[in-house]
């Protein structure tokens, strides 16, 4: 599509149109702004900035509704993550038992390095137990590159409970009814 | 006050002299530095954002209300300005031409101040004349002080020895050249009026025949007034575009053009030699603002409330009124400035060029002819 461009005529070649429609647009933005007091400024440090939800801030680890560890070692997170933020130990056959009756394990161990974690939120998506999910922190602030690992503790604690299906739990209600057979109805 | 009047009549108007050099030096400075600040208010306003409002003190910030509203305003932002610009690293880089680099700032600085030295900035204070050199050629010695600004951006261009501040350099200079031209002729029309070299008497003249940028208050209504009124406007539109071409301001940008050339020709400097290039630029902008103000806008008089006279001897409070109607109306060409800043977009090269050369020069050179024949015909 070939657009026509008109010749200017001599009225607009003397600048002075564009330069009143000029005048026009910034003395209405300096009087908005200076009367309305609305600029589009947002004061971050004061005024707490707000997150869309769907926001993928810091991965944290999650509780559920009765406060037990959801995530099941599974160090599936682990090997999905692309920059290798996740360190997660195992417990091992000597180990100390879940949180949750019937769950099969838990971590000893939850090292997520925040200075190399990337927010891409592929363990989000990869976990299994609806355990580790990107939450809406996105300034984390440490003195010394070792406060920037956090640990199993530290993760629990921001990353609060998130309740959900608690499948474990069915499983144990089932089997605790398998006991019990023929289920009395 | 008795030990002045003991001192010799040479020495008391060394005395005055060097006392208003203090003030002024020490108020344009000031001034500089918060109209850094107004230039980042007004165009954070401009482009509906907040602007400068961190800098808190110590004690200042603590009093309830007022603390509080001054640093929403920014005012100690030219305060910490000026502190981070001594204490940052004074970076010479290697491959400069050392002398040049070290030269040009101050050369592009001190043309600046010495403009202001013949302005009439008030009437009288006392039976002290409110300019520090009253000069019966002021309007010339302006242009060739104004034209030696030039050789601080040539300078800063060649010394720095790298592509970007070179062609800065170049640009600038040229521009500055070809706009001086436009500038001086503009100024033309006003000397035929006026019939004097002398900034005081320009003054004088507007406050009895109406200002010059627009002459039909003041001295009455005749064809004469009539007939310069376009003489005037033009002249006046003329010298104002040639004023926003040689400060190196928007939309003339061309020694800085940030888009283009990161920041023309003091990309290589830093710290109080950068600060010096600032300084520089903000104190030109208020020399021409105040070069306008008198040459156009009647300087400090005002043409009602008996504004347009020199005080009589005790009327100290009038003389401190005029000197505030000439920082009014020059705080408004200040204004006028950043405004337009904001308002239209840098020229290309070559439209500044055409715009230099085949309009505003043909265009000035007209208004002169103009002018001299409405003044023949109307037999002044």
């Amino acid at each position: 599509m070939i657009v026509k461009r008109n010749a200017l005529t001599w009225f607009e070649r003397l600048y002075l149109p564009a330069i009143i429609g000029g005048l026009k647009v910034t003395t209405r933005h300096f009087l908005n702004t200076l009367t309305t007091k609305t600029p589009v400024t947002q004061q971050y440090p004061e005024e707490p900035t707000r997150v869309l939800p769907g926001y993928r801030g810091a991965p944290y680890l999650v509780r559920d509704q009765d406060g037990a560890t959801k995530c099941v070692s599974c160090q599936l997170c682990e090997f999905v993550c692309p920059p290798k933020a996740i360190r997660i130990t195992p417990p091992g056959p000597t180990g100390k038992p879940a949180d949750r009756t019937n769950a099969e394990k838990m971590p000893e161990e939850f090292e997520i390095n925040m200075l190399r974690c990337i927010f891409c939120g592929l363990c989000q998506e990869v976990c299994p137990e609806e355990a580790i999910f990107l939450k809406s922190d996105f300034s984390l602030t440490g003195l010394a590159r070792s406060e920037m690992i956090y640990d199993k503790d530290k993760l629990l604690a921001l990353g609060g409970t998130h309740p959900g299906i608690q499948k474990w739990k069915h499983k144990l209600d089932e089997a605790k009814e398998q006991e019990t057979f023929p289920v009395k109805v | 006050m008795a030990w002045l009047d003991s001192l010799s009549p040479q020495t008391q108007f060394v005395f005055f002299t060097l006392l208003k050099i203090g003030c002024v030096l020490g108020l344009l400075l000031t001034l500089v530095a918060y109209a850094v600040l107004a230039e980042r208010k007004v165009s954070a306003l401009i482009q509906d954002r907040v602007g400068p409002n961190r800098v808190n003190l110590p004690l200042i910030g603590s009093i309830p209300f007022l603390g509080q509203f001054l640093t929403k305003l920014g005012f100690w932002h030219p305060l910490v300005d000026g502190v981070k610009s001594f204490i940052k690293e004074d970076f010479t880089p290697g491959h400069v031409r050392k002398i040049y680099f070290w030269l040009a700032p101050a050369i592009s600085l001190v043309p600046a101040f010495l403009v202001i030295a013949v302005i009439p900035f008030g009437s009288t204070l006392g039976a002290q004349k409110m300019v520090i050199a009253d000069l019966n050629v002021g309007i010339l010695y302006t242009f060739g002080i104004v034209s030696l600004g030039v050789y601080g951006v040539v300078l800063a261009g060649y010394a720095a020895n790298s592509k970007f501040p070179f062609l800065g350099g170049i640009r600038a200079s040229a521009q500055m050249i070809s706009y001086e031209i436009a500038m001086g002729m503009s100024v033309i029309p006003v000397f035929l009026v006026v019939g004097h070299l002398n900034l005081g008497k320009i003054i004088e003249h507007q406050a009895q025949n109406g200002w010059n940028v627009l002459p039909i208050f003041g001295g009455g209504f005749s064809a004469q007034t009539l007939l310069l009124v376009p003489c005037g406007l033009v002249s006046f539109v003329i010298f104002f575009i040639s004023a926003l071409a040689e400060t190196n301001r928007l939309p003339f940008d061309m020694a800085e053009s940030e888009s283009e050339l990161v920041s023309g020709y003091h990309t290589e400097y830093s710290s109080m030699k950068f600060g010096m290039f600032f300084i520089g630029e903000y104190a030109n902008m208020f020399a021409g603002a105040a070069m306008m103000t008198t040459l156009f806008f009647g300087g400090w008089t005002l043409p009602f409330f008996g504004l347009d006279v020199a005080p009589v001897a005790g009327e100290w409070w009038k003389g401190l009124l005029h000197i505030g109607i000439f920082m009014g109306k020059m705080l408004g060409f200040m204004f006028t400035f950043m405004w337009i800043r904001w308002m239209l977009p840098r020229f290309r090269y070559d439209q500044l060029m055409d715009l230099g050369w085949r309009r505003m020069i043909p265009l000035a050179l007209a208004n002169i002819i103009l002018t001299a024949g409405v003044l023949a015909l109307t037999n002044r």
